[in-house]
């Protein structure tokens, strides 16, 4: 069975993200209502070998996420395996 | 005093870099990317461009690149390095200096001359700038944003790394004279040993008067004569 693992990688709050203020302010331009603060982030999606193991691929990619995929001075990572 | 050059894929302000130095009459020479060793180098200069096409994050590659290994070795025995717009990127990305370089807070790709106070002149990139000496040097990023948590920042203050900030032609550091939204105004740090460096705008393309501006040799002669003078207390 082919599993997929999903990073979702999103600016810190602390870091200004101007993606997403720029986002925001269209959206409301454009009518819809209701919308708060807008984040633009990242989505990276890994295919895995067949017959991986999903506790050494969380490991892995936790590790990759953390070195390379995602920058930690920046960014949160949020990784997914299914 | 022998200067390496890095080239990553798509660096492209290496030839500005060895052009620059070469010019001050010192020995430039390129080494690629791949090469395990820096050869006999005094000092590093990591230059601006797009290295890896910036894919993912500027200098996120790069920074696992083979002579990447050698420049932190390089740079942990105290050798001077100095990265250059995609080179503070990687040297960011690759811990040797705090902080990140984020999309600048306009969204724009800046392209234009600035103004640099020196906030201090002691570090080997900054000693033989006159007191009271604003730099006027090019910048060409879209992500030039220097951003560093609160404690970083206060530590880099603490410990006198700001080298260099935006500033408006009186010297005054301004939020109207910071082209990219910079935390603090910060254009360029040095890590906390002093011998490594990195800075947005692009002193190597302020070094001749045919271009109108030579301020930027100001960084490069400091970094000269800091390098003579380490050369004389160990001879002596």
């Amino acid at each position: 069975m082919f599993m997929k693992a999903r990073i979702i990688i999103t600016p810190k709050k602390a870091v200004v993200d101007p993606q997403g203020i720029t986002v925001r302010r269209a959206l409301a331009h454009m009518g819809y209502d209701g919308v708060g603060d807008v984040h633009v982030g990242k989505y990276i999606e890994i295919d895995l070998a067949a017959g991986t193991d999903p506790a050494v691929a969380e490991a892995t990619l936790n590790e990759a996420a953390h070195r390379f995929l995602s920058n930690p001075v920046i960014e949160d990572y949020r990784l997914e395996i299914q | 005093m022998n200067f390496a050059i890095i080239q990553f894929p798509a660096s492209n302000c290496d030839q500005d870099a060895l052009h620059a130095v070469r010019h001050l009459g010192y020995s430039a020479r390129y080494v690629w990317h791949k090469d395990a060793s820096l050869g006999a180098a005094d000092a590093v200069l990591i230059p601006g461009g797009f290295s890896y096409g910036d894919h993912l994050r500027c200098g996120a590659i790069a920074r696992f690149s083979p002579v990447m290994r050698a420049v932190q070795q390089f740079g942990a025995q105290g050798g001077l390095v100095l990265g250059i717009c995609n080179g503070f990127q990687v040297l960011t990305e690759a811990g040797l200096l705090p902080g990140a370089l984020v999309r600048n807070r306009s969204l724009q790709f800046r392209c234009e001359h600035v103004f640099l106070k020196t906030v201090t002149r002691n570090s080997p990139f900054t000693n033989q700038v006159p007191n009271d000496k604003l730099l006027r040097v090019p910048i060409a990023h879209g992500e030039g944003c220097y951003f560093a948590a609160e404690e970083t920042l206060q530590q880099l203050a603490a410990n006198d790394q700001i080298l260099w900030q935006y500033c408006d032609q009186e010297g005054n550091v301004t939020e109207a004279a910071n082209p990219n939204g910079a935390l603090r105004n910060i254009a360029g740090i040095c890590n906390e040993p002093r011998n490594v460096a990195g800075l947005m705008p692009h002193p190597e393309r302020a070094c001749e008067a045919i271009l109108g501006n030579t301020d930027g040799m100001l960084i490069f002669q400091s970094m000269i004569a800091w390098f003579a003078q380490r050369r004389q207390s160990r001879a002596a």
